[in-house]
């Protein structure tokens, strides 16, 4: 065997890893979660049909009752939906982490001589991959359908922008939910079973003043509420700031709580 | 720090401690690699193998003791020994969701290579372990013995000096694992230095310059396996009586004479017994007659590694490894000390 000879005299091993190779580290790594939304049928799948799915289900289903007409229910639900297809989204990044754990991935990572962080930042930026595919299909769908942004491009962008800011932030207690429970069914039930009322306890699907006055407590205080509450206002008008600034502070909060836990209980594994 | 590689040993591991919760996976583990060698750890399931290849892939840290890898000390300068290792085991995978060639590219890239080059160095470990075919293919598609070439491969992507191989043919087929034995043998002879773990006794024979015997936690023995199996003067006596009625008889007469316990087997009534004084013999022979048990077969042979195990642990290794393709030749060894560890 003559192919890969070790070579005689070796370079003395590096003391620490650059910043620069430290981000590499993350890009292939995010590299990686990408191609495997390429190579991976089912994933490409839901992705796509996950939020068309969403759209079709609740517009047709609730629209002609609780809005009289399924076009209004949709020009109401359709800021909501791009939500609640991001929120649930995130639900991916623990899923494949704890995959990656369970398969014994990330203790070859480990091995390696790359950055501490690399991989789990390496999984989020190739998550937010996912995350503006699900955005583009809800909105691209919705506008099949029928929707209407009432507001200018920019206004738009500004709405999408900020439901991936607010993903960027969730998607670390999923992380983190992801580091802690063992199975990739494991981080589903439990993401879902604490997502669901996070997503639906929310004026997402109706206005909140019908709902009972307990409800209505957690629904103000709900951080999808300011959420939804700014994406109406940047796609359809009204005043957008402070549920803007309410929304970019949850987002803040939850990062700054959960990512530390995320790499408190990743560490741990390491 | 170069100049003093060449007289170190590959690695270095002193009274290496590691507990999880109550139980006690290490309790004092030294272990030598000689630069270049196979360095066999040989032991059942839950020896505590895995634990010490964990220790030193800096994947965990040892709750006592101390471990250098080239003279890199595994927790304080882990960097450093992560550029001079190469991990394959059950638990340290390929992506499964990745084809072959990207796996290899991914790790080629992590270790800093540039695209060009990380993807020439993909299709050359490809080739090598005859794997071409199913380049594009995802991992998840091989059968067990092309997974385990795909980790092998995985693992040298960047020409480590030292391979930590943990377990690497259990599960494997017998035609899969001599290509994984063929592999290894070129590695070393490449200047490679492997840690290789195993429940195979036959496997550490055939591989290993050195044995470290490991059960519960702690070396048990060490040495090289003709020392191993010559050390102190373990031989076995096979007897088997012409009638199966007389095996009773026998095992109890070997019992009695050698202080020992004899194993028979069912199916050929044939007696095994350790002797370690050859003066026995024509005691027992003489008392055989006086008996007028007839024998089919007396022999007297040296003891196999999986009888030093057995001697060594007072349990057999778990597994039995599937038949092998050539038998190795038993010739006498030169009678060595058994380097019986002092813990």
């Amino acid at each position: 065997m003559t192919t890969a000879t070790v070579p005689a005299a070796f370079p003395a091993p590096a003391r620490r890893l650059g910043p620069v190779a430290a981000l590499r580290n993350a890009c292939t790594l995010g590299w990686r979660s990408v191609l495997k939304i390429r190579t991976n049928p089912e994933d490409l799948f839901g992705l796509w049909l996950q939020p068309i799915m969403y759209l079709l289900l609740f517009t047709y289903v609730f629209g002609g009752s609780l809005a009289g007409s399924t076009h209004r229910y949709l020009q109401f639900e359709l800021p909501g939906i791009l939500v609640l297809s991001v929120v649930f989204a995130t639900l991916g990044t623990g899923m494949m982490l704890s995959q990656d754990v369970a398969t014994g991935v990330f203790d070859r990572f480990r091995a390696l001589p790359i950055a501490r962080w690399a991989p789990l930042a390496g999984a989020i930026l190739g998550d937010m991959v996912r995350y503006v595919i699900t955005v583009a299909v809800t909105l691209g769908f919705g506008m099949v359908l029928g929707f209407r942004i009432e507001t200018s491009p920019l206004a738009a962008t500004m709405g999408c922008l900020l439901v991936l800011v607010f993903a960027l932030a969730m998607c670390w207690f999923s992380a983190m939910i992801g580091m802690l429970v063992r199975s990739a069914t494991g981080v589903q039930l439990w993401g879902f079973l604490l997502m669901f009322p996070l997503v639906f306890g929310s004026p997402i699907l109706t206005e909140t003043a019908r709902m009972p006055g307990w409800l209505q407590a957690f629904v103000k205080v709900n951080p999808v509420t300011y959420l939804t509450e700014a994406e109406r206002a940047l796609l359809l008008g009204g005043p957008a700031a402070t549920s803007v600034i309410r929304s970019l502070l949850w987002a803040l909060g939850i990062f700054v709580v959960f990512a530390p836990l995320a790499v408190a209980a990743y560490r741990r594994k390491a | 720090m170069d100049g003093m590689e060449e007289a170190t040993n590959a690695i270095e591991a002193r009274g290496l401690v590691k507990r999880f919760g109550k139980t006690t996976a290490l309790a004092g583990v030294d272990l030598t690699a000689r630069t270049g060698t196979v360095l066999g750890l040989l032991g059942p399931n839950g020896a505590g193998k895995t634990t010490a290849v964990r220790i030193l892939a800096t994947l965990l840290r040892p709750d006592a003791g101390d471990a250098l890898v080239c003279g890199y000390h595994t927790e304080r300068e882990a960097h450093q020994v992560r550029q001079l290792i190469g991990l394959t085991g059950q638990y340290a995978s390929v992506d499964e969701g990745l084809s072959g060639t990207n796996n290899l590219i991914m790790i080629g890239r992590l270790l800093g290579m540039p695209r060009a080059p990380a993807r020439v160095r993909a299709a050359e470990l490809l080739a090598r372990f005859e794997l071409s075919d199913a380049a594009g293919r995802p991992a998840k598609t091989y059968s067990g013995g092309m997974r385990r070439r795909l980790d092998l491969a995985a693992s040298l992507v960047g020409k480590p000096r030292i391979l930590y191989l943990d377990e690497p043919t259990t599960g494997l087929d017998p035609q899969s694992r001599n290509e994984v034995w063929t592999m290894i043998r070129e590695l070393v002879a490449d200047g490679t230095t492997v840690l290789l773990t195993t429940q195979y006794l036959e496997e550490a024979d055939q591989l290993a310059h050195d044995i470290a015997v490991i059960d519960r936690g702690a070396v048990i023995a060490t040495g090289t396996p003709e020392q191993l199996k010559a050390g102190a003067g373990r031989q076995v006596l096979e007897v088997t009586p012409a009638s199966r009625s007389d095996v009773p008889a026998v095992a109890e007469l070997l019992a009695a004479r050698t202080g020992g316990e004899p194993a028979v087997s069912a199916e050929s009534g044939q007696v095994t017994v350790q002797v370690d004084d050859g003066r026995l013999l024509p005691q027992i022979v003489r008392a055989l007659d006086d008996r007028s048990i007839e024998l089919a077969e007396f022999a007297l042979r040296k003891a196999s590694l999986d009888e030093v195990f057995l001697a060594l642990t007072g349990h057999r290794a778990e597994e039995t490894m599937p038949s092998a393709d050539a038998g190795h030749s038993d010739h006498a060894a030169p009678a060595a000390e058994l380097n019986r560890s002092s813990q």
